[in-house]
């Protein structure tokens, strides 16, 4: 008890200083879904695989887009791991608290 | 006599439950004679939901089921449609799911030991415990990249490959918790305080423990050796050596040094796995569509014998899904222990028997109009499913 009470005088404060310096967030770690479009291929199997029905599909085969809703997303990854066109892609941004709804919506459109 | 005898309800919020759960103490004075569970102040409907999703969506609902035991409940589910499928997962895909198993068990029970301390009122201790937990998390967050859903385990093997890396820096971190373990286990056991508070307390006798069918650490501070991972192995853990931990305490004393042990046990494991780790890949492509059949599958969850039954119909979702924590195979014992016991000892054996209400909630009986619930004894449940079965 005594060596810990020393060890512990001599410590920095624990509490990280968050907002202003931030951590550099674990590799593998799963935040906001990027889709490449440019890729993807239409099958729609990562709309089948959610688990909570977060990615909708607009329009059929090569020519859909994804619609994708971050409030409903509960980032299992199951959608990159189902993709056979490995075009989905978790990239570890993390601070995505959004005061409205819609924001957290986000459209991968197909450029032309 | 009658008179003097009281009812207190403990829960459905209490603050010595950290969940919902209701108990009726039939009390003398203080001291405790009965004690009469309620459960379903938790129920998610998580079977049913089970039924109208794919086999693959259910991998993440099996992962919600507790969030403490997260690994081994998705072990137990994908375990069972492997065993449907009927194949092998590779054997690193083996030993990464065995030292995920043991990493969940090594911070559910440090959890437990740090709440158990803070139940007794030992704060300085449950302090330590947690920041030492907060290492296992750290170690879980490096292999799987997040820190309480994993989402790691895939039908077929595991998602990611345990790099040497992680491998050198998780050995180095099971030292550092395994050293601090020791000294706390020195330190509970001669601590006169906390000696005062569990020894002889919560007594749950060895043939007790066996005929109300208590389950993992419970058990085992009864002196009874039974674990799954020896009676049953799965994963790897017939090809690692290690001890199943017993003690003959049958209090809440003998329950934490089980705890203790465990933990030490476990990183002994972890580090063994590490060593011998196969090489080769660790995962296997697996179809959406699994055979008709049905199948039991248990492992052995942190807090105990954790069981899930699958039936599948052959097509891509199952048909039944049914699930047994660990916590509802001990809330027979807990009552068993509540009596004779003092009302100022019911915190710490409740939390004595790590429970998880959320894991445990299945059966609820609601109809139409609100407020209307009753209960069924087994007679009238067993009638009414001969009925249902003609009737259809």
């Amino acid at each position: 008890m005594e060596h810990e009470l020393l060890r512990n005088l001599r410590k920095k404060v624990a509490t990280e200083k968050y907002p202003f310096i931030k951590k550099k967030p674990p590799e593998g770690l799963r935040g906001k879904l990027i889709i490449d479009m440019a890729k993807c291929i239409g099958c729609g199997l990562c709309v089948f695989d959610c688990p909570a029905g977060a990615i909708e599909m607009i329009g059929k085969g090569t020519a859909a887009d994804l619609k994708v809703y971050l409030d409903r997303c509960h980032f299992c990854g199951q959608c990159a791991e189902s993709c056979p066109s490995k075009c989905i892609v978790y990239s570890t941004e993390f601070e995505l608290a959004n005061f409205d709804k819609k924001n957290l919506t986000i459209e991968f459109k197909r450029k032309l | 006599m009658d008179e003097e005898r009281v009812i207190i309800p403990i829960g459905p919020q209490h603050p010595a439950l950290k969940e919902p759960m209701n108990f009726m103490l039939k009390v003398e004075g203080e001291k405790v004679l009965e004690a009469i569970p309620n459960l379903g102040y938790n129920h998610r409907g998580i079977e049913k939901a089970a039924t109208v999703r794919t086999y693959i969506q259910n991998l993440y609902l099996a992962e919600r089921i507790c969030g403490i035991c997260s690994i081994a409940h998705v072990q137990c589910y994908a375990q069972g449609v492997e065993k449907l499928l009927e194949m092998e997962i590779p054997p690193r895909a083996q030993y990464v799911r065995l030292i995920l198993s043991e990493l969940n068990r090594l911070h559910s029970h440090l959890l437990w030991v740090g709440v158990a301390a803070h139940e007794i009122g030992f704060d300085t201790l449950f302090m330590y415990l947690w920041r030492d937990r907060e290492i296992v998390m750290d170690t879980l967050e490096l292999i799987t990249g997040n820190r309480v859903s994993y989402g790691f385990t895939m039908l077929g093997g595991v998602r990611r490959d345990i790099s040497p890396d992680m491998a050198a820096r998780v050995k180095k971190e099971m030292k550092t918790v395994r050293d601090r373990t020791q000294y706390y286990k020195k330190m509970s056991s001669n601590e006169r305080s906390i000696l005062k508070r569990t020894q002889g307390v919560g007594i749950l006798k060895p043939q007790d423990a066996l005929a109300l069918c208590a389950c993992g650490p419970t058990l085992r501070a009864s002196n009874i050796k039974w674990d799954v991972r020896r009676e049953d192995p799965y994963l790897a853990y017939n090809e690692i050596p290690f001890n199943v931990v017993t003690s003959d305490g049958c209090d809440v004393l003998s329950r934490m040094i089980v705890h203790y042990d465990e933990v030490i046990e476990a990183t002994n494991i972890i580090e063994y796995a590490l060593d011998h780790m196969p090489s080769g890949s660790f995962r296997e492509k697996v179809t959406r569509r699994i055979p008709a059949g049905e199948v039991v599958s248990r492992v052995e969850a942190p807090r105990g014998e954790d069981i899930h039954y699958i039936k599948s119909n052959g097509t891509d979702k199952p048909e039944r899904f049914k699930v047994r924590a660990p916590t509802l195979g001990n809330i027979p014992a807990v009552c068993k222990m509540l009596s004779d016991s003092y009302i100022a000892d019911v915190p710490i054996i409740l939390a004595g028997i790590d429970p998880c209400f959320s894991c445990t909630d299945r059966v609820t009986f609601v109809k139409g109009e609100m407020g209307k619930g009753w209960i069924w004894t087994q007679e009238e449940l067993r009638r009414y499913a001969n009925r249902w079965y003609q009737q259809r």
